[in-house]
């Protein structure tokens, strides 16, 4: 064990928080720690101290660290079956709401956004929801308003969007330009992006259902908790929670306030 | 080169075993002699098509006397266990011995990577890690390797005379000098002994 650079990475960690206010002290440290050694090579920087100075004096070279701290891997309909169990199963039970306020959290590019926003307006609801989109990243949140993606993904996410259950084309939500998908813009009228930290900050609306999707993985378990009790306080009376597919409630403190509706699907209720 | 089944190996706490191509064969015969009361915990990443769903906790719990798991996030590690990293996700052991799962970039166009459980597993268990590298056609698992040796561990090879695909043992016999190069026979026993060994 490299104690020296043990140290020089919970330093340069401490000095984020204390600089920038951004708190990665209980992210799961093993993926850090790797995050951190790949942006050293990208930095050219010898030591984790080195890259540490940089980025104390310097927050341009903050924010080109914060793209390496954050993991922006998603895909739109990324597990089909997840999304297709969220319309049989949840839909009918959001549809009893006159309004729906759901909030997407670590919502990274936006895949999970447009994902969500087009299975609504199929089940008639868009119109209804209002959806809180929140990241840490303000770079993965100006793409995420874009809502601009690679045509090649998006061939992928086509199949994704069928297995899903997709009622229509999936071309008819975005219009092709060179290597790119553009969006409809009318998928995020009712869409609020907004930087918000399940590390620091506190819950904003009270919602119906949670979308968190690999993003708890990156958290250890005290991290993970203090997610879910903001998830928790924010949702209503019988609100949905959902996760990744290998997310669980099941080793948090909070398992007995949650029930699995479809928990192969890694959907629940607040109890 | 150590004859390890005559010098059963001191102080190991866990094992960690990747393999690629072949791979399934090859991890049957080492764990296969394994006994219900094995006391040791085993993380193994084996590479495979990517698939939604994997079946290989489900074969190798019905081929193996010891139980065995696929990997989840936070997971507390137990002894005696198997765990297998799912398809899709890297597979990290934190510093409180739990596992822990990521979506960071494929290594060697792999996700799970060899390389990222052994290092993590490295900086976890220092010296009381054993690290076994098999079959494979690709050069995951070589830095991973060397990691596990800098930080005290314990590491094998298979001959790469028996690998059925001998890219992977090459390319980390191409990084440093393990503690044994072993047939899979051999390294059935080594695992064997283990268990009986007293710490």
């Amino acid at each position: 064990m490299d104690k020296s650079s043990d140290i020089e990475l919970r330093l340069l960690i401490e000095a984020i928080y204390l600089k920038y206010s951004y708190d990665f002290r209980d992210y799961s440290g093993a993926s850090v720690k790797r995050r951190v050694a790949h942006a050293l090579r990208q930095f050219d920087c010898a030591t984790i101290s080195a890259l540490q100075e940089r980025v104390l004096h310097d927050p341009s070279a903050f924010m080109q660290l914060l793209q390496f701290l954050t993991i922006p891997v998603s895909e739109m309909f990324r597990d089909p079956s997840h999304f297709l169990a969220i319309r049989q199963e949840v839909v009918p039970l959001l549809k009893t709401y006159p309004s729906i306020k759901i909030w997407i959290a670590g919502c990274s590019t936006g895949e999970e956004v447009y994902s969500m926003a087009i299975l609504l307006r199929e089940e008639g609801l868009l119109e209804r929801t209002i959806i809180y989109a929140t990241d840490i990243n303000p770079a993965s949140l100006d793409k995420a308003k874009q809502g601009i993606f690679s045509l090649e993904n998006v061939r992928a996410y086509t199949a994704n969007y069928q297995q899903a259950g997709g009622q229509c084309s999936f071309a008819d939500y975005y219009t092709a330009a060179y290597d790119y998908a553009i969006f409809d813009k009318t998928l995020r009228e009712n869409v609020t992006f907004a930087d918000h930290s399940l590390a620091t900050d506190s819950v904003f609306s009270e919602t119906q259902l949670i979308s968190c999707r690999n993003v708890l993985i990156y958290f250890n378990k005290k991290l993970q908790d203090r997610a879910f009790g903001l998830f928790h306080e924010s949702l209503c009376h019988r609100g949905f929670l959902v996760l990744g597919s290998k997310e669980t409630l099941d080793f948090s403190a909070y398992s007995k306030q949650f029930e699995p509706l479809v928990k192969q699907e890694r959907i629940y209720r607040k109890s | 080169m150590n004859d390890a089944a005559a010098n059963p190996i001191r102080g190991i706490e866990a094992i960690v075993v990747g393999a690629s191509a072949g791979g399934v064969e090859a991890l049957l015969s080492i764990f296969g002699v394994l006994p219900t009361d094995f006391g040791l915990p085993i993380i193994a990443v084996l590479h495979l098509p990517d698939e939604r769903r994997s079946q290989l906790a489900e074969v190798f719990a019905r081929r193996l006397r010891i139980p065995v798991k696929e990997a989840r996030d936070k997971e507390l590690i137990e002894a005696g266990t198997l765990y297998f990293a799912g398809p899709g996700y890297h597979l990290s052991v934190e510093q409180d011995l739990s596992l822990s799962l990521s979506q960071e970039d494929r290594v060697h166009h792999s996700r799970p990577a060899i390389d990222y459980l052994f290092a993590s597993a490295a900086d976890a268990y220092g010296a009381g890690l054993l690290a076994i590298l098999l079959t494979g056609a690709n050069q995951d698992g070589a830095r991973g390797l060397a990691h596990v040796k800098q930080s005290g561990g314990t590491t094998v090879v298979q001959d790469p005379a028996e690998a059925r695909i001998a890219v992977m043992p090459l390319a980390a016999l191409a990084l440093h000098t393990p503690d044994h190069i072993l047939t899979l026979g051999r390294i059935g026993s080594l695992l064997a002994s283990l268990e009986s060994s007293p710490c």
